[in-house]
């Protein structure tokens, strides 16, 4: 069964750019792996053609609900905190995105993930996966439950840790919305010493950190945290505008 | 905290990391049209980094207009595929057709390619066209702005006996050509 239907195009006519100072240089030394993987050549700027001003759509019934609960994927449940993650796909101006995929990956509360790629001293959950998705609803709305990410060290420099984090993967209603991002959590004392994060420019480095809700924390069972992700904004035909 | 984030400002992007084979791929991602569909094509080829190394944790997507150069039948038009031990992606799909221009003036048929990577900060736009469309090719706009034959022939696949190769160049002398976009 395909997650993929098309929906009718050509309501967009322009995607607009980010604000410079949003996302980080190709080229940044102390994350060791762009060395060898970062594009060095300019950008070559295009005009936006049908391709990239449409995408795909995922509606209900490609997605499970259970795949938006990573805590109830196995027999048992995962070992760490509960959390509810949870937000709206919004375009810069404020803009819902409906009906949109939202799929995100972590490591489990002892920091390790279920990836051959990971083989660090650190348990696995025999019922964490660590892997799900949603499609928003009609306001741009997503909620995952989860448990907390535990931080993970990788080999970029000695004792490098990547602060707790959780990756987000997200649509919008054109191709070159498309975003791929970390949310991390108020507070961590790791921001400090992590080149991913602070490939980010300044100012806008706290628009990947999620915000503590106590009101939409469940009492006895889950604290819940607030994380919006903002897309470029987009322009529609006069038709669509009016509705 | 809450008012920076209403002042505006789009969320930045991060690298995908070593690990997004725990939720990303997918059994039919690779297949924008099933196994043995009339006509079905596959476009195919392998990522390398600036040392000249295959690149093993890489995920290509790939977005298309339908054989009549449309967005609003049934054809899938997503694609998406990991990369294996040898760099190399694969997405089985039918031939587009070239979508109505921006301004006026014919685009030359063409699939739009997106590539995620550890060490890639951002992801990054490029495009796949056909090497069996040298007249369309020649007069696209997009392939007639850049520089020079040898920018262009890092966009143009070759064909094969089931398909089309395009390898692509993350970094280097063989840079492949990406998009701002």
């Amino acid at each position: 069964m395909s997650r993929v239907s098309i929906e009718t195009s050509g309501s967009l006519i322009r995607v607009r750019p980010d604000a410079p100072g949003t996302h980080p240089p190709l080229d940044y030394p102390e994350y060791r792996s762009t060395e060898l993987r970062a594009p060095s050549r300019p950008l070559v700027p295009i005009a936006q053609s049908l391709t990239e001003l449409t995408a795909p759509v995922f509606g209900d019934g490609r997605v499970r609900a259970v795949d938006a609960d990573l805590t109830r994927q196995h027999d048992g449940e995962p070992l760490g905190e509960r959390i509810i993650v949870y937000g709206q796909v919004l375009e810069e101006d404020r803009r819902p995105v409906p009906d949109t995929l939202v799929e995100v990956w972590q490591a489990n509360a002892a920091g390790r993930y279920r990836h051959h790629g990971d083989t660090h001293p650190a348990p696995l959950d025999p019922n964490f996966s660590g892997g799900g998705r949603c499609v928003t609803d009609a306001e741009g709305r997503f909620r995952f439950v989860t448990i907390k990410p535990g931080a993970y060290p990788w080999g970029n420099h000695p004792n490098a840790w990547r602060p707790a984090h959780i990756h987000f993967s997200v649509f919008g209603r054109a191709f070159v919305q498309r975003l791929v991002t970390q949310m991390y959590f108020p507070g961590d004392p790791l921001f400090f010493q992590d080149p991913i994060y602070n490939s980010v420019p300044e100012g806008a480095r706290e628009r990947m950190i999620c915000r503590f809700d106590l009101e939409q924390t469940r009492p006895e069972w889950a604290l819940a945290f607030h994380f919006d992700i903002v897309l470029r904004g987009s322009d529609a035909t006069p038709v669509e505008n009016e509705a | 905290m809450d008012e920076l984030r209403r002042a505006g400002g789009t969320t930045p992007s991060q690298t995908v990391g070593p690990f997004f084979a725990i939720e990303l791929p997918y059994a039919e991602g690779p297949y924008v049209v099933p196994d043995g569909t009339d006509g079905a094509i596959w476009l195919r080829g392998r990522v390398f980094d600036g040392g000249g190394d295959p690149i093993p944790d890489a995920m290509v997507e790939t977005w298309q207009a339908d054989p009549e150069g449309r967005f609003d039948g049934d054809f899938r038009g997503f694609g998406r595929s990991g990369t294996d031990d040898e760099g190399t992606w694969a997405i089985l799909t039918l031939k587009p057709g070239a979508p109505p221009a921006p301004d006026g003036v014919p685009q030359a048929p063409f699939v739009l390619l997106t590539i995620f990577a550890r060490g890639l900060l951002q992801h990054v736009f490029t495009r796949l066209y056909f090497g069996d469309e040298a007249e369309a090719n020649g007069a696209d706009p997009v392939l007639s702005s850049l520089p020079d034959d040898t920018a262009r022939a890092t966009l143009i696949a070759t064909r094969e006996d089931d398909g089309y190769r395009l390898d692509i160049h993350l970094q280097g002398l063989d840079e492949t050509v990406f998009f701002a976009v």
